[in-house]
């Protein structure tokens, strides 16, 4: 067993875990947080994306462990308060989704992308992007656009907020 | 995954003293590692997480000298400045492997010391002559990859970085599995004070290999039409369900001539 302590949306959280937990088992399990899903296990879908450190990660290929000491970012702590995120926005106006199971992943790697591309986004940087996240629905079609509208947005946004959003 | 014992050292001396513990195993990135414990072809009894130390992170340049700390990931390679300068084509190959959130947590070390045939890395190790840093020893690339995910690193050793001159040309080109997005071919091709190398990945039965014939066509002229009608043998290309041999013999010809290209371009 390990204890593991770490920041996730902001809040510091600890917790004894078998050394095998994995780091999206112990968001949904032990935190309860279920908005990052599950979807192959095998690290390829991206349903399970969540931001380590800031950086977009599969927790589904990280352990809990190595996650200790980290702030963590899940798909619950994008919105503030009743306010979507921009990105979030993005993908409720051009209905970025159908089933929506991938969509946590996606928002999640749709925003480090757009803050690893200040200088703005192309549709074929938005698809070369999405390399790591599956959604057998959409065709990609609406999730793209919704990801080049919320770059736009974004790059809008006054700095300090777009920094927050981020 | 089977029950395990997480340690994450603090320096490369604790990861060493850790290792000794039971069947332990290296943990950098765990792109591949951790993949491979959960449908249980790896089982090991310990895990030393070596990714936080920060004496393996990160990319000297120093004259033409390059050096890559083994922990610094697949993102970090792809986008460093300095690196972009001194062999771009190094920085290009890292800004291929995986996927964006892969690349955020993979290593160079972790990928070279897996050896994965079809792993980009090893092509651009061998072209470029580089030396491989262990905590015991420096090893040329040319004796380091020993065939299908095997290597010269013996238990217990730990690579803690790479280093190599930098080349005066360089490419990368990979022909991916449309699936999978690995290499069914990857040609390395890079021109450097020992003249012209050529490393493919993904293609040979043994691992990554340097295709001499084309070697040989292209220390005489470094011209992507040097290497019309010029072959590696079909004999030693591995063949499965994505690529027969002879497709991926043909195909280490023509990335080849697309990496010489580029070099030259």
């Amino acid at each position: 067993m390990s204890q593991v302590s770490l920041t996730v949306n902001g809040r510091q959280v600890s917790g004894a875990v078998e050394d095998r937990t994995l780091l999206v088992h112990f968001l949904r399990e032990h935190l309860g947080l279920t908005g990052t899903h599950v979807g192959c296990d095998t690290s390829q879908c991206g349903a399970c994306v969540v931001h380590v450190d800031g950086k977009a990660v599969k927790s589904c290929t990280m352990l809990a462990a190595q996650a200790s000491g980290s702030t963590v970012v899940t798909i619950e702590g994008l919105a503030d308060g009743a306010d979507l995120h921009p990105v979030q926005a993005a993908f409720k106006e051009h209905h970025g989704l159908q089933c929506g199971f991938c969509t946590p992943g996606m928002i999640m790697s749709a925003t480090d992308m757009i803050r690893r591309h200040p200088e703005g986004l192309d549709e074929a940087t938005v698809r070369a992007e999405l390399e790591g996240n599956i959604c057998r629905c959409t065709g990609y079609h609406n999730i793209v656009k919704a990801i080049l509208a919320a770059s736009k947005a974004m790059s809008k946004a006054p700095k300090g907020k777009a920094k927050k959003a981020a | 995954m089977y029950s395990v014992n997480y340690h994450r050292a603090s320096s490369v001396a604790d990861a060493a003293k850790l290792m000794k513990s039971g069947d332990a195993k290296l943990l950098s990135g765990g792109m591949t590692l951790i993949p491979a414990m959960k449908t249980r072809l790896a089982a090991p009894s310990d895990l030393v997480d070596v990714s936080r130390i920060e004496a393996l992170k990160g990319v000297k340049v120093s004259g033409k000298t390059v050096t890559i700390g083994a922990a610094t990931t697949h993102f970090e390679v792809a986008n460093d400045e300095k690196l972009k300068k001194a062999c771009p084509a190094l920085a290009h190959l890292a800004s291929l492997i995986g996927d964006p959130a892969v690349r955020h947590r993979g290593t160079i070390g972790g990928s070279i010391a897996n050896n994965d045939p079809a792993a980009d890395y090893p092509a651009a190790m061998l072209a470029l002559g580089a030396t491989i840093v262990t905590n015991k020893r420096e090893i040329a690339a040319e004796k380091f990859f020993k065939g299908l995910f095997e290597t010269a690193l013996k238990d217990g050793e730990i690579v803690t970085a790479v280093t190599f001159a930098a080349p005066a040309q360089a490419a990368y080109e990979k022909f991916r599995n449309p699936a999978s997005r690995y290499a069914i071919v990857g040609v390395f091709v890079a021109k450097g004070k020992d003249g012209v190398r050529v490393a493919v990945t993904g293609a040979g039965d043994d691992g990554v290999f340097r295709a001499k014939p084309l070697e040989a066509a292209l220390a005489k002229n470094f011209n992507a039409s040097a290497l019309d009608g010029v072959k590696v043998p079909a004999s030693s290309m591995m063949s499965d369900i994505h690529a027969s041999a002879d497709y991926r013999a043909h195909l280490v010809t023509v990335m080849a001539k697309r990496a010489v290209s580029d070099a030259a371009g």
